[in-house]
């Protein structure tokens, strides 16, 4: 058979297309589902009162993280009585389904992102849901991964597929080498800023380039997650030895002769050579500084020598009027510049940098210095087994020395659904994913930046160009 | 779910873009696990004072637009999280349509599984119907999804493009879980050839 070259995407829709439908729908089997204590219950309520059970429990792993509490004490801490609830729910729903729960005290726990690739239930050429935007994350390995409402959580559950329609293919390419001090996050920021956060409406995002290859599987992460925020239900990058290398011996992952099958497998997933995408857009590693943000949209973004730009600048319209709005929520004045912006709050972790790699930088930034006195900085680990890891290479000691918050594993400040919140007013320099206005507590104000440029401000007090710290 | 066919409403204009779903309901009110009940939620943070009382410069807090069950707004509306509050805050706030130039894809779809009706049209079309829901509570817009229409209350109609399949299940209030469930056996034949050349993805 003669084969049209295809894309990554086109390969992992067309091996999971269980039939065609009208129009341009088709019902695509999804492998693996991921569920937390928000977006689940109406679902499993929706099965009860249909009478309705799960096609797959097998298929299916539950954690919870948006709700939990993250400080040291948590087992006992007064939660709210409605996150309660919640949890409560989670635990009742998988007991009553037959779903696997890792509950809050258990070493795995942790935000759902962090844990689904950790505990290799995450793999190359799988499509994986939850109900949770940033699902994105999981793209990193060569699946098809995204977010979807309750409705189709519930959908999942009963039937193990999906009505989808096909999404066009868009390719960005990094090529090149990052400068020092530039990272993962500043190169999703960097290509959010070039195409905005609708950018990537009705595509899938395939990374591709040298920049993107030389990334660790932590980094390409980051930059999967963050492809929500421009838009795109899914990033993908394409599996290599970097994805093996990471998956192999993990709990869930294939052993022995089914891992080697395995690979043989994910080794014919990425794109042909001549397969033709929808979109291209090409950076050049060497172009981008590090960013943050100014606003509230993840598009408010700069390199972090820029200053706080002009809604004068702009023609009247939508755009002027957001400018004006952002500005005003996020009490800066057009001009100043960026480094002299002061922060009380930081805010290290959420499911975009609350890996490994990401305490590491910040460690290695602020050993043996101390956080600004006027600032209260936060490191909260995305899993407990990312906590067990850095507390093994000794980074907590670091952390604490330095004067950080060393906290449990959740996702915290970068929702604060939790008790953990930005006052009023407050200014955080935080590696989470969303600075929408009241995202970290109502009338807070969030900076998005690298792990590493959060623990530099977390040094100074102010938003500070790591390259020159 | 609810059926759509044709509505004739009041339609609030609400201009603005990236109305994202933190500002469509806001993270403390998504402890909830019911569908029901988070309409006095929707918007909070932009229609309501700190101390609870509702901020006149609300659109939906004006007397013209209390009872609007269509919006008319900007470009990407519901970018951000999954979440189903967003619809499940707005079909309980009475919004049954909203019309706006783009959606972010996520909220795109789980209108539809809620009986929602979203209507893409280009923004040119868009500022001609802020224009006539400005006119407040006597400017009637009618929504006909059978004839794929929109009349303003001049006459003038517009009709817009939706998806065939969706749009099905909309004017019957098809649950789709049912009829996909009517295909377990081609479910089943797939996952039967999977399990042969993936076996490592199942766990039997
Ligand atoms: S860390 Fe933040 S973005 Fe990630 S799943 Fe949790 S709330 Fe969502």
């Amino acid at each position: 058979m003669s084969e049209q070259p295809r894309t990554l995407y086109d390969k992992l829709w067309q091996s999971h297309i269980v039939e065609k439908q009208d129009g341009a729908n088709c019902l695509i089997y999804i492998d693996r589902q991921i569920i937390h204590e928000v977006t689940s219950p109406q679902a499993f309520e929706g099965l009860r009162t249909a009478g309705r059970g799960l096609a797959h429990p097998e298929a299916m792993l539950a954690v919870p993280d948006h709700n939990v509490p993250t400080s040291a004490d948590r087992a006992t801490a007064i939660n709210a009585e409605d996150s309660q609830i919640q949890l409560d729910a989670l635990e009742k729903n998988c007991t009553d389904f037959g779903v696997e729960y890792i509950p809050m005290m258990d070493v795995r726990q942790g935000i759902v992102h962090i844990v689904g690739p950790e505990q290799g239930f995450t793999l190359p050429g799988m499509t994986i849901v939850c109900g949770d935007s940033h699902t994105s994350t999981h793209g990193a390995f060569g699946a098809l991964a995204f977010g979807i409402g309750t409705s189709e959580v519930e959908h999942v559950m009963a039937t193990q597929t999906l009505i989808l329609t096909r999404q066009k293919n868009m390719r960005i390419d990094v090529d090149g080498t990052l400068g020092a001090g530039v990272t993962a996050k500043d190169i999703a920021l960097a290509i959010i800023g070039k195409i905005g956060t609708a950018g990537g409406t009705g595509y899938v995002i395939e990374f591709t380039g040298s920049a993107i290859r030389d990334l660790s599987m932590e980094g390409r992460m980051t930059l999967c997650n963050m492809s929500i925020e421009a838009g795109a239900r899914s990033g993908l990058v394409a599996p290599d030895q970097v994805t093996y290398d990471y998956v192999m011996g993990r709990p869930k992952a294939p052993k022995g002769g089914a891992f080697e099958q395995a690979v043989s497998y994910w080794k014919t997933l990425p794109t042909d050579e001549g397969a033709a995408y929808d979109k291209e857009i090409f950076l050049k590693a060497e172009d981008i500084a590090p960013q943050v943000t100014w606003g509230t949209s993840p598009e408010n973004v700069l390199p972090i020598t820029g200053v706080v730009p002009n809604p004068a600048d702009l023609p009247d319209g939508d755009r002027k009027r957001a400018m004006m709005r952002a500005l005003d929520y996020m009490g800066l004045e057009p001009g100043t510049k960026l480094q002299d912006v002061t922060i009380e709050r930081v805010f290290i972790g959420s499911c975009t940098n609350g890996r490994i790699e990401d305490i590491r930088a910040v460690a290695e930034v602020v050993k043996g210095r101390k956080v600004h006195s006027a600032v209260d900085a936060w490191v909260v680990p995305g899993s407990g087994l990312v906590k067990l890891q850095a507390e093994e290479e000794g980074l907590d000691q670091i952390l604490i020395d330095a004067g950080f918050d060393w906290r449990e594993p959740g996702c915290s400040l970068c929702l604060a659904m939790n008790a953990d919140k930005l006052g009023p007013q407050e200014r955080c320099a935080s590696t989470s994913n969303r600075n929408f206005e009241g995202r970290q507590g109502p009338k807070g104000r969030t900076h998005l930046m690298s792990p590493a440029m959060a623990a530099a401000a977390a040094l100074t007090g102010h938003l500070t160009d790591i390259r020159e710290l | 779910m609810d059926k759509f066919t044709r509505l004739s409403a009041v339609a609030a204009p609400l201009p603005m873009a990236n109305i994202d779903t933190d500002m469509i309901i806001p993270q403390n009110h998504l402890k909830t696990i019911k569908r029901t009940g988070l309409g006095i939620y929707a918007f909070s943070n932009i229609r309501y004072h700190d101390d609870g009382s509702e901020r006149e410069d609300f659109i939906l807090n004006q007397p013209a637009y209390r009872k609007a069950e269509i919006l008319i707004t900007g470009e990407n509306f519901g970018c951000g999280s999954s979440r189903e509050h967003a619809p499940w805050a707005l079909k309980d706030f009475g919004i049954k349509c909203i019309i706006a130039p783009s959606f972010a894809d996520i909220f795109h779809g789980n209108c539809f599984k809620n009986g929602l009706l979203p209507i893409i049209l280009p923004q040119a079309i868009i500022d001609q119907l802020l224009d006539d829901a400005g006119r407040g509570a006597n400017a009637i817009i009618t929504v006909d999804l059978e004839a794929q229409e929109i009349s303003g209350p001049d006459g003038g109609t517009v009709s817009f493009e939706i998806d065939p399949y969706r749009r099905h299940c909309l004017l019957e209030g098809l649950d789709d879980i049912g009829l996909t469930l009517e295909k377990k056996k081609i479910i089943g034949d797939f996952e039967n050839t999977k399990r042969l050349s993936q076996p490592w993805l199942f766990k039997d």
